[in-house]
């Protein structure tokens, strides 16, 4: 961000990307990391009937997406309330 | 009550209630027809883009696929699901912030360039037709083995349902009639999926039955049971992988990231109120469309384990109806090597090629193909897109499921022509049209322009249905590829940096673009016969070569716009505007 911007709008762009770096680190771990990477590896431990990888692969991860996004949905909210930059102030 | 009564008034009671919303929800203006005025509720917003989004491969082709290929199914799991963390955290709510209808208005108005609006609008073109015209075939196939009728008329029904609330409604019509199609599409692929589950498992929920033990008495786990299968008849164990790790890591990264950046997903976020609302209702898109996906894995070990024992060394004179019923629809074929009259069925192909079926009856009644058999001793081919709907007949499910599976693949594949359909016209008419070429017209003879525009392209899509070029199912990977290494980069970069400039954007898009059309040309179409692990670039495949060209576009455009001028003062202000929410609510009423 160059100098014009207002030091506020400054402060929630970081906090922002901070968020959403650390939630796709996240993504990544359970997709690419335990679901294709590491599979055989888990595959060694069972989780329920299933093969931990196997399941991972096939199910946790989408899971784990979902919960993600509203992870994403609530934290924003908090971020744009705290930074004043919500809609709710639109007239 | 027969079946065909059954199926008839199923899909007679859906196709009137979609035309019923597509009256109720006509388009007044161009606001309504391209983002449905900007009023759609977040939860109606995620059902829309979940029926926009799981198409009649998602729904047809999707378990099919995975009962075949086992683990390495994940690719399409992961791939269409995990894609919508990287739009709901990257893209959705600020281009829901920048608020005007399309990508090529977002790429052209960011990087203040016509050429670039140009290109984004060809990529779109060339995206959503690839994907239409596989939709339409889809709706073909549900019509020719449902209602009996040939796949042209088939088409032609489909083409005319959706000419009417595509044309009339706009996005406001698509939207309540997708809404619709999302919850008889669900209901269709849950309910024979939760009967399977109960009479194998016990287990009400397929998500769990998918790991809990057989009710046959026998206390076994069912996946160790199919993994057990599968190996005594060659396949190889279910649970395991067969392709290389890179080429698992690169084709999933290729759909997620293409996933992000399909213009018919990314438009459904154009359509809400507010910015809030659009990273809401990719939540709720992703819960409505992981209820498909996690039921899918499911149902495809129980559909494995179920024809695996119902036709492996069953006699061919008392196989089961529906074994009959789709030999007679092209989708099985069975050759007695042995002629012991029995089916043997395991690894390896029966024969050369698809079935090529004779007029003449074999000795146990079966019909009779040309194609010469291979020396293995599997005698049986079977279609993967069956799976999902010869299901509900192969665990003997009563006659209205198999009705409401009928419903739900029309349900799944209008759907998504509906949303691919407008996205074209607006393309046309906004893109091309008010944008580039005829800047004067009114917002009445830009309505006029997008429906005639939508009108066009059902027609063509139409014709691609009943003539399909043969080369539909390997322009997938295209679709995908496309839209991982064109828009994604370059959306992205234009949100999270405001460094870039329209140097390095078409020159970043223009690469990603070029390679990896390049290489899916070159191992598709020029030389298929090279399409092997050996002569791939590290062993990626052309499915998943957009991720290279998609971290190919990034280089060129960091390199790029740092030589030259940054972007003008006006646009980095625009960036920083896109980036917080507050002001969007206003501008939908521009």
């Amino acid at each position: 961000m160059n100098d014009s911007t207002p030091p506020q709008a400054k402060a929630y762009w970081k906090e922002n990307i901070r968020l959403v770096l650390s939630l796709l680190s996240i993504w990544f771990l359970v997709s690419f990391g335990m679901a294709i990477l590491f599979v055989d590896v888990l595959d060694n431990f069972r989780f329920f009937g299933f093969k931990f990888g196997f399941w991972m692969a096939q199910q946790g991860s989408i899971f784990c997406f979902v919960i993600l996004i509203f992870i994403y949905v609530v934290k924003m909210n908090k971020l744009d309330h705290k930074y004043k930059v919500d809609e709710d102030r639109d007239g | 009550m027969d079946n065909q009564t059954l199926i008839y008034i199923f899909v007679g009671v859906t196709f009137t209630l979609y035309i019923g919303i597509a009256i109720w929800s006509r388009a007044g203006n161009t606001d309504d027809f391209y983002v449905a005025g900007g009023g759609v509720p977040p939860l109606a917003n995620g059902m829309a883009t979940a029926a926009d989004w799981m198409s009649a491969a998602s729904f047809i082709s999707m378990a099919g696929i995975i009962s075949f290929v086992g683990r390495d199914g994940a690719v399409y799991l992961m791939g269409w699901t995990g894609g919508y963390v990287l739009l709901a955290l990257l893209i959705a709510p600020y281009l829901r912030k920048f608020g005007k209808y399309t990508i090529p208005d977002f790429v052209g108005d960011r990087y203040y360039s016509n050429l670039a609006r140009l290109v984004a609008v060809v990529c779109v073109l060339f995206v959503s037709f690839t994907y239409v015209a596989g939709q339409m075939r889809g709706v073909g196939i549900v019509f020719s083995r449902f209602l009996e009728v040939d796949i042209t008329t088939g088409v032609l029904i489909g083409m005319a349902i959706v000419f009417f609330y595509a044309v009339l409604g706009g996005m406001k019509g698509i939207t309540y009639t997708q809404v619709a199609q999302y919850c008889v599409l669900i209901f269709a692929f849950l309910v024979p999926a939760i009967f399977i589950s109960l009479q194998m498992t016990g287990n009400p929920v397929p998500q769990f039955g998918f790991g809990s033990t057989l009710t046959d008495g026998s206390n076994v786990h069912l996946l160790d049971k199919l993994d057990q299968l599968s190996e005594e008849l060659g396949f190889g164990a279910y649970t395991e992988g067969k392709k290389s790790t890179i080429d698992m890591f690169f084709i999933t990264a290729a759909l997620m990231v293409g996933t992000a950046g399909l213009p018919h997903v990314i438009v459904r976020f154009f359509t809400v109120p507010k910015v809030r609302d659009a990273r809401l209702s990719a939540g709720y898109a992703l819960v409505f469309i992981a209820l498909l996906y996690t039921t899918a894995p499911a149902l495809a070990s129980f559909a494995r384990v179920n024809l695996i024992d119902t036709v492996n060394q069953a006699e061919y004179k008392t196989t089961p109806l529906w074994f009959k019923n789709w030999e007679n629809t092209n989708l099985i074929a069975w050759v007695d090597k042995n002629q012991d009259g029995k089916i043997q069925y395991s690894a390896g192909k029966a024969f050369t090629g698809k079935p090529q079926f004779l007029m003449i009856r074999g000795p146990e009644g079966e019909r009779k193909i040309s194609n010469p058999p291979t020396k293995n001793s599997n005698e049986l081919y079977i279609d993967r897109d069956i799976m999902v709907l010869a299901n509900p007949e192969i665990a003997n499910l009563p006659g209205w499921v198999i009705a409401l599976v009928a419903a739900g693949g029309l349900a799944a594949a209008l759907s998504t022509a509906a949303g691919l359909l407008l996205v074209i016209s607006t393309s046309i008419s906004h893109d091309c049209l008010k944008k580039m070429f005829l800047k004067d017209i009114t917002d009445r003879q830009e309505l006029f322009f997008a429906r005639m525009s939508a009108a066009l392209a059902v027609s063509l899509a139409g014709y691609f249905g009943i003539h399909p070029p043969g080369f539909v199912a390997q322009v997938v990977a295209f679709a995908f590829g496309l839209a991982a290494s064109s828009f994604f980069p370059v959306i992205m970069m234009g949100i999270f940096s405001k460094r870039m400039n329209r140097e390095g954007a078409i020159s970043g898009m223009i690469t990603g673009l070029l390679f990896t059309a390049g290489y899916i040309i070159y191992f598709k179409f020029i030389n298929p016969s090279a399409n092997t692990a050996d002569n791939w670039w590290f062993g990626i495949s052309p499915e998943g070569i957009g991720t290279l060209g998609m971290v190919f576009n990034f280089m060129v455009s960091g390199l790029v716009s740092q030589m030259t001028a940054p972007p003008p003062k006006e646009i980095q202000e625009m960036v920083e505007d896109i980036r917080i929410p507050q002001g969007a609510g206003a501008s939908y009423h521009h």
